[in-house]
């Protein structure tokens, strides 16, 4: 029998999920493997679990969430959280560090309509998670990578070295070195491809930082390309405010 | 007793839609009293957490609010931001701007029309299991979104949340030999967009009109993509335009218990904003080939003022729209001269600044309020799904009462009924929230009030 796959949303911008979609070339060859049997923004036949692996996106940010991601972990052999959302909290995660109430009452007209939690926590927060994909969004070929690997029941290969690593491999030219640009590069997972320095950009860490990473080491950096104390704290608060938080406290 | 003349009926997770949600609808005595799309998705305060972030973060911070049109919130607060400090690009840019944007309406429109909406039309639950029968189609539907990702790939590095995009242009502008590589994949895609048309113009579509406003961005010689008026089309045929810093003079948003999406409406009344409305408003600026493709789509000549209010026959629009991506894609890359310069500076200025641009999905309004260093003050996101949400409660209301009135469907029959009333729409929730849910309450007389039929 085909092995079951469901793909689960929490608070997210469907960006991740929608990146199995933007698989054109691989997409009906994976359907062909597997029974997309929990899909809703693909598929309007939703077959119940356990599914063999699930992939969620999405951070918990809700009471009904944090109830839903039990249930999810229960109805499946393989949990596997995709992008940044599911894996640090994402954007939303600002909150964490501001006051939920005052942001309530600045976006909503009727804050006692909205139904929300002080924090955005990743899904491993909650529940065991066997993988974690990182990335805003999640790469292509990593998760294809990822969804073959856990069918074939095998470790994904997916390396957790830095963007640094992929900036010398295309040949790109160092902006921090050659420009001054301030760059994340050196403490930020791998996996866009070293996107940004390609574009003449440097890093802002949408992959969350990387395993074994000296994050205090590269402050002054920053500082001496220019950012101030404030720059530098905007720069790691965005999509992964809280893994580079927990980095540099470490 | 509840018996079928009056029923509640609530569909809970409605599937092939970005986001989630719910509806409901409340039947009495026969009368559909109440149809209600709940927008359940978690807020994610994007309006709250700009404040205080440096005027050249929004691109890359409300890309974040859609995976499925990051393009449209890059441009759009561009356009807002680069008012606030008074500046114009030059018209290269604003040329590679559109550029992307094709590659937006090229992505997003082969999305909906494939994966999404014909399922609909060919009584399947997916494309994925649509390509047992249909390979040919489906495979084509994926050459034609991957072209539109390639496009974006090139010139915004990649296709959900482009890295490329800063305020005043790019970070890095194309050489024009690199942008000539997509030519090939372009042409093989204007093929497809062709082809589309045919397919999806052999579809049945069932009788419909939407009966709102019709709402979108116009320029005085071109179809609307990355900037222009907002202009409103009546349904008595009057038209009238205001400019974009008047946005919230006219377009207000009420806040209602059952959605995290605000409900808006423009001048008092309720209106519909995306492709429908684009082709109502502008359809006679589209070029040649695209207007070449709407006769043959059988949606008439709108150059002979043809407009469509058939939500079902939105489709056509889809497609008739990227045939026009793809081959304005094409122009572009065509007649393209590097800038000198990858972007314009844009120094920051004290004030408040309005932009506009047309999402595939209809029209994004950003408005921010800047100090003199460039901080964000305030901010304000008018995605096209909040605008449109009272429209498509509104048609649902009135294709679930023509359903009662002439078959009385059972509750699955209307459940799937109303779930292809709201993908005729395409909203996107996740720039809202997540979808759907549809309860059906079906009361009488003796056990419901307030309501006589
Ligand atoms: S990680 Fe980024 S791309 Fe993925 S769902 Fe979250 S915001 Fe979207
Ligand atoms: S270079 Fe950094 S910010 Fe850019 S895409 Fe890669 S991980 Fe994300």
């Amino acid at each position: 029998m085909a092995a079951k796959l469901a793909v689960f949303k929490l608070a997210s911008c469907d960006g991740c999920q929608l990146t199995l979609l933007d698989c054109e070339d691989e997409l009906l060859a994976l359907a062909g493997e597997v029974e997309i049997a929990h899909f809703p923004e693909a598929s309007s036949a939703i077959a119940p679990g356990p599914y063999d692996l699930s992939l969620v996106e999405g951070s918990i940010t809700t009471p009904e969430d944090a109830e839903r991601v039990h249930t999810i972990r229960t109805d499946s052999r393989h949990l596997v959280t995709i992008g940044a959302c599911a894996t640090a909290g994402g954007i939303q995660a600002l909150r964490n560090f501001a006051d939920v109430e005052e942001y309530r009452r600045t976006v909503y007209a009727h804050p006692e309509y909205i139904s929300t939690l002080a924090t955005s926590t990743p899904v491993s927060t909650h529940v065991d998670v066997d993988f974690e994909l990182r990335g805003c969004p999640v790469e292509r070929r990593q998760l294809i990578e990822v969804i073959t690997a856990f069918l074939a029941g095998r470790k994904p290969d997916v390396p957790d070295h830095s963007v640094c690593f992929e900036c010398k491999r295309r040949g790109t030219v160092c902006v921090t070195v050659a420009h001054g640009t301030p760059c994340l590069g050196p403490v930020t997972h791998a996996g866009c491809g070293a996107l940004c320095p390609a574009y003449h950009r440097g890093c802002f860490g949408c992959f969350s930082p990387s395993g074994s990473v000296n994050l205090p080491a590269l402050i002054p950096l920053l500082r001496r390309d220019g950012l101030d104390e404030d720059a530098v704290g905007r720069f790691l608060h965005t999509f992964n405010a809280a893994a580079f938080d927990e980095e540099l406290s470490k | 007793m509840t018996h079928r003349g009056s029923r509640v009926l609530h569909v809970g997770s409605l599937s092939r839609v970005e986001g989630e949600g719910a509806l409901s609808l409340h039947v009495h005595d026969g009368t559909v009293t109440d149809a209600r799309l709940e927008i359940y998705e978690p807020p994610r305060f994007f309006e709250a957490f700009l404040r205080g972030r440096s005027y050249t973060e929004p691109p890359d911070i409300t890309a974040r609010v859609c995976g499925i049109c990051p393009v449209a919130y890059q441009m759009s607060a561009c356009a807002a931001i680069e008012d606030a400090c008074g500046v114009a690009v030059d018209p290269v840019i604003r040329d590679l701007r559109r550029l992307l944007y094709c590659g937006e309406w090229i992505e997003s429109q082969a999305l909906h029309i494939y994966l999404l909406h014909a399922p609909d039309f060919l009584g399947r639950p997916s494309a994925i299991d649509l390509a047992r029968t249909h390979r040919t189609e489906v495979e084509r539907g994926l050459r034609l979104k991957k072209a539109g990702n390639s496009l974006m790939e090139l010139l915004g590095g990649r296709a959900v949340h482009p890295v490329n995009v800063r305020l005043g242009g790019f970070h890095r502008a194309p050489v024009r030999t690199e942008l000539r590589t997509l030519n090939e994949e372009l042409k093989h895609a204007l093929d497809d967009a062709w082809a589309t048309v045919r397919w999806v113009a052999g579809f049945e579509f069932p009788d419909a009109s939407v009966e709102a406003d019709l709402f979108a961005l116009t320029e005085p010689d071109t179809y609307a993509i990355e900037g222009g008026t907002p202009t409103v089309l009546r349904a008595d045929g009057t038209n009238s335009h205001f400019p974009v810093r008047e946005f919230t003079e006219h377009v207000s948003e009420t806040h209602v218990a059952h959605s995290t999406a605000l409900h808006s409406r423009l001048d008092g009344r309720l209106h519909l904003t995306g492709s429908l409305a684009r082709f109502a408003i502008s359809g006679r600026l589209l070029s040649p080939l695209a207007l070449e493709a709407a006769v043959e789509a059988g949606l008439g000549d709108p150059r002979e003022g043809a407009v469509c209010r058939n939500p079902y026959r939105s489709i056509l629009v889809r497609a008739v729209e990227t045939v026009y991506a793809v081959a304005e894609a094409l122009r572009i890359i065509d007649g393209y001269e590097p800038p000198a310069h990858p972007y314009t500076e844009v120094p920051p200025v004290a004030g408040v600044g309005h932009g506009a641009t047309e999402a595939p999905r209809g029209l994004l309004y950003h408005r921010y309020e800047l100090d003199g260093d460039g901080v964000v003050q305030s901010a304000l996101l008018v995605p096209p799904t909040a605008q449109n949400q009272g429209a498509i409660e509104d048609d649902l209301r009135r294709l679930a009462q023509h359903a009662i009135r002439e078959h009385d469907p059972d509750d699955d029959e209307l459940t799937s009924l109303c779930e292809r009333a709201i993908r005729n729409h395409d909203p996107c929730i996740s720039c809202s929230t997540h979808f759907l849910d549809l309860t059906v309450v079906r009361t009488s007389g003796t056990t419901a009030g307030g309501c006589d039929a």
